[in-house]
């Protein structure tokens, strides 16, 4: 090359308009591995760097809110197994609470330990989908692989407990499916014993990690102020520093027994939603060792509650008033009053809330279905702007969102 | 402190009349007022996160036909308010968009009025959400069969192509359905009333 040579400036020299370049749109999804399931995200791209995102979602729109008029309260615990499928335990839990609240019913403390138990399980599972996936997502195969194997452990232990490892259908209005088997709660605790040593081995591969870390610091900033007006819940706006956690707000289930931390992040990027669900992970293991080490004993379901909860089965073999008992309650539902109740859980992608409108009667007038993952994809068109391409696929893991639960 | 919080409002807001509710505080609000109270809530009573917003049906011939229900939080006192506001009666039942008071209610009235057919005026982007473009129902009304009702797809292209289109839901057999309310068994529970195949009886077509 000559020493003289200087590449030609052709941008000044052109006249005004003519090397502007040309948007180009782009459509992610519906199926693309990084979109977890089946969103689509209408992008505008100018060259690498998106300047207009606008998702698409209602894929897997099944009318669960029409289905529930339709069916007996208990009918519907089945599909609140569908909503966030990567924790359908804490769906159950969340679902049984709600329709409780409509009758002025409280379970038994083992049942709430029990749901308790059930639910942070669920929180570990499904984060530890939702950091597998992430790793995937911006090139890391290896924490895959260790999530998966702790997770199919857990998988066993909610086999062992409801018969089922992925749609659970365990709780009941005023109670559960069935006790515990003999010696769980101990398989449960032997769990968190090696459990610990090994998520910080996961943690450690993506803490630290160069890549990982260029990947999602500074990336998809959420600010506070934007996380509450958008309505984000869990991981996600806690990330933004907001310490909001309806386990510490408004317990529920006994959680006020339990000692545990909310962790937040300080500047809302990816990077933060991730060390928010590490964090949360081992808070999850705390509860859990102190639930089992005050496992109560007692009834696991409302005692009394004739027209709410299923009699012993071997009574309703043997007994003629057990029988009729059970017919009614299978054909006509639990009998709840009429009123509005609204109640919210804190589930693993946030605060899944049931709004339950009852004119009386064992079906439900109207039943919305407040999903997380809906409220928090509801900012992706303003997260997206400004970010490159391969950011999108980080902001994207980073959200954690479920499109069983966003879609109903 | 949720309980001053109704108090004021009913002062500074004369219409607004008590709702009642098994849970948390809540109040019935006019639709016209019901920015300007959302508005008061959120920045004099902290009640500065919108949870949810979603509406009711009650039934073809009620009135009010329809109900908008807004759940508020309060980040501050970690407690709940619930407002609703009945929709003026009329062919095209509309309420003000409280869009500008909090983005994330986007989506929430996107989906009223995807399911309800109920407009949000104000709205910037009052589109379908999980039904696609140009379906022409409203699923969660009480009118509309569970089974569903036939309907073109989004694309004509696909349709003029394929013939094809989105067909009601085979319910004979089941799923077992119910209905809301005080009522008798038969009544409540009119299960597999479509017989035109049953266990004994093989379905038209099937060979």
């Amino acid at each position: 090359m000559p020493a003289d040579f200087a590449y030609p400036d052709a941008a000044s020299r052109a006249a005004p308009g003519e090397f502007e370049t040309e948007k180009m749109s782009l459509s992610m999804g519906p199926s693309h591995p990084s979109t977890h399931g089946v969103l689509r995200v209408q992008m505008e791209l100018d060259g690498e760097v998106v300047t207009k995102a606008q998702p698409v979602i209602g894929y897997l729109h099944r009318g669960d809110e029409k289905i529930a008029e339709n069916m007996t309260y208990n009918q519907f615990v089945p599909y609140t197994d569908r909503l966030d499928y990567l924790a359908p335990l804490a769906n159950n839990m969340a679902y049984a609470i709600a329709v409780e609240r409509l009758a002025k019913l409280e379970v038994p403390a083992r049942c709430q330990a029990i749901r308790v138990i059930t639910a942070e399980m669920a929180r570990i599972s499904a984060h530890l989908m939702g950091l597998g996936a992430y790793g995937i997502d911006v090139g890391a195969w290896t924490v895959f692989m260790y999530t998966f194997n702790e997770r199919e452990k857990l998988y066993r232990l909610f086999e062992e407990l409801t018969g089922a490892r992925f749609t659970t259908s365990y709780a009941r209005i005023g109670g559960l499916a069935r006790d515990v088997p003999e010696g769980w709660t101990g398989r449960v605790g032997a769990f968190c014993d090696q459990f610990l040593p090994i998520l910080e081995e996961i943690l450690s591969l993506l803490t630290r990690n160069k890549i990982f870390m260029d990947r999602t610091t500074g990336i998809g900033v959420i600010s506070r102020e934007d996380a509450i007006a958008y309505g984000l819940t869990g991981p996600n706006l806690r990330g933004s520093g907001v310490p909001l956690d309806l386990r510490k707000d408004r317990p529920y289930s006994g959680y006020e027994q339990y000692d545990f931390d909310v962790p937040v992040g300080t500047q809302g990027d990816c990077y933060d939603r991730y060390l928010v669900r590490g964090e949360e992970m081992r808070q999850s293991v705390r509860i859990l060792r102190q639930a089992i080490a005050k496992f109560p004993e007692g009834p696991w379901h409302v005692v009394g509650a004739r027209k709410i909860f299923a009699p012993p089965k071997e009574k309703i073999l043997t007994s003629m008033e057990e029988l009729i008992q059970n017919f009614m309650l299978v054909t006509e539902g639990p009998q709840m009053p009429a009123g509005e109740v609204y109640f919210e859980a804190e589930n693993p992608k946030g605060a899944l809330g049931f709004f339950v409108v009852s004119k009386g009667g064992g079906v439900p007038w109207r039943l919305k279905i407040r999903s997380p993952s809906f409220c928090n994809l509801s900012i992706l068109p303003k997260l997206c702007v400004g970010a490159m391409i391969s950011d999108v696929v980080s902001i994207l893991g980073s959200l954690d969102f479920v499109m069983g639960e966003c879609d109903r | 402190m949720s309980a001053e919080t109704v108090a004021a409002i009913k002062a500074s807001f004369p219409r607004v009349t008590d709702r009642p509710s098994l849970d948390h505080p809540a109040f019935n609000a006019p639709a016209d007022d019901v920015p300007e109270i959302l508005r008061a809530l959120r920045d004099g009573h902290s009640f500065d996160f919108l949870a949810d917003v979603t509406a009711i049906d009650w039934a073809q011939g009620a009135n009010p036909r329809f109900t908008v229900v807004y759940h508020l939080f309060s980040t501050v006192t970690h407690e709940y308010l619930r407002v609703a506001a009945d929709c003026p009666p009329g062919a095209e039942p509309e309420v003000p968009s409280v869009t500008a008071l909090w983005p994330g209610a986007n989506w929430h009235e996107r989906e009223v009025y995807d399911m309800f057919g109920i407009r949000f005026s104000g709205h910037p982007d009052l589109r379908r959400i999980l039904m696609w473009d140009g379906y022409p129902h409203f699923p969660l009304r009480k009118e509309f069969p569970l089974a569903g009702i036939e309907a073109p797809l989004a694309d004509a292209d696909v349709v003029s192509e394929t013939g094809v289109s989105a067909k009601p839901a085979p319910m004979a057999g089941g799923p077992f359905v119910a209905s809301s309310g005080e009522m008798n068994l038969t009544e409540a529970e009119p299960r597999a009333k479509d017989e035109s195949w049953t266990e004994r009886r093989e379905k038209p077509g099937a060979d």
